[in-house]
């Protein structure tokens, strides 16, 4: 295992590749709002939002500048009385239904949604039919042993 | 019995299909484009500063002065706009009035990377916190969008300026009404 250390010391120093900036971040970036009810509305608004530059986090999760800028414009929009389906409509229009993690049925979702109740209600009547004949043979008594 | 064996067939063919759509999805190339909802829209209000001393600073009264331009979102901390420089020089002596926003970044650093990689800006904005990128839909650097002169949005290149890409470019702003 001696190896190991030299190993781990050089990956210490390979630095991230991306470019950042070297502002600070947005004023409400990093920083709560005062009232405890609007903040709890913005971190669960900021939860369902998709961050841009790391497509796979929400803006919540996520140290990206981009990602804090949107936290400036979630809590400052909320704090000036906006609602949050006001702001995460504001995103959308924006950039479209992606941005939100929000599910909506719409007019190329509703299979989505369909589908799941269309397979249940199929397995329920298949399995009802099944279990319904064997109960009927049993109370006959042709079972064969 | 046989019944059974071919309805078991069908049901092994079917999960083959799916995961060879796996597998054809999973090799496909990822789109990482996020393209902004706003192409077509008009200009959201604004008011930048100026991001350096030589350059007046970008509103949307000034996108809406009557001639197309281009806006030009970039950073001085942003690889690809570097890369994209010598094509905006070329949209600039092709006629095309291109103004910029820069996106965090600082006023010294902004000035070292004109200097550096050439000024085809007639104004720029300074968005320290990314609030007009934001309010016209754009999630990276760089990004070009052609306005046309009621201060409309009427074309969106997502990523740098390649070549292949000013003939484009030009056409869009033609089509804008230059």
């Amino acid at each position: 295992m001696r190896w190991l250390l030299p190993l781990l010391a050089a990956l210490m120093l390979v630095q991230p590749a991306t470019a950042q900036d070297r502002m600070p971040p947005a004023p409400y970036a990093y920083t709560q709002l005062d009232d405890p009810e609007l903040e709890e509305q913005a971190r669960e608004l900021m939860l369902t939002l998709r961050c841009l530059k790391c497509q796979s986090q929400s803006i919540a999760d996520s140290d990206a500048p981009m990602a804090g800028d949107m936290r400036h414009q979630v809590r400052t929009r909320l704090a000036a009385g906006e609602s949050p389906d006001e702001i995460r409509a504001w995103l959308v229009s924006r950039y479209g239904d992606y941005v939100s993690y929000e599910p909506q049925v719409s007019a190329t979702t509703w299979p989505l949604f369909v589908i799941p109740i269309v397979l249940l209600l199929l397995a329920g009547t298949v399995l009802l039919r099944r279990v319904g004949k064997r109960g009927s043979v049993e109370d006959e008594g042709e079972e064969p042993a | 019995m046989k019944r059974l064996r071919y309805s078991l067939w069908i049901i092994v063919g079917l999960a083959a299909a799916l995961f060879g759509l796996f597998a054809y999805q999973l090799t496909q190339p990822k789109d990482e484009f996020v393209e902004s909802a706003m192409v077509g829209e008009p200009m959201p209000d604004f008011e930048l500063p100026p991001a350096v001393q030589d350059r007046p600073g970008l509103s949307r009264a000034d996108l809406a002065d009557g001639t197309p331009k281009l806006l030009n979102i970039f950073a001085s901390w942003c690889i690809p706009c570097a890369a994209e420089a010598p094509q905006l020089a070329a949209l600039e002596r092709r006629g095309a009035n291109i103004v910029g926003v820069a996106i965090r970044d600082r006023p010294e650093d902004v000035q070292r990377f004109l200097a550096i990689y050439g000024n085809p800006f007639s104004r720029i904005g300074r968005d320290d916190i990314s609030e007009v990128q934001l309010s016209i839909g754009s999630s990276g650097v760089p990004e070009t969008f052609v306005i046309d002169g009621s201060g409309t949005i009427t074309y969106q290149h997502i990523g740098d300026i390649r070549d292949r890409d000013v003939p484009t470019l030009l056409e869009e702003l033609r089509k804008a009404g230059g």
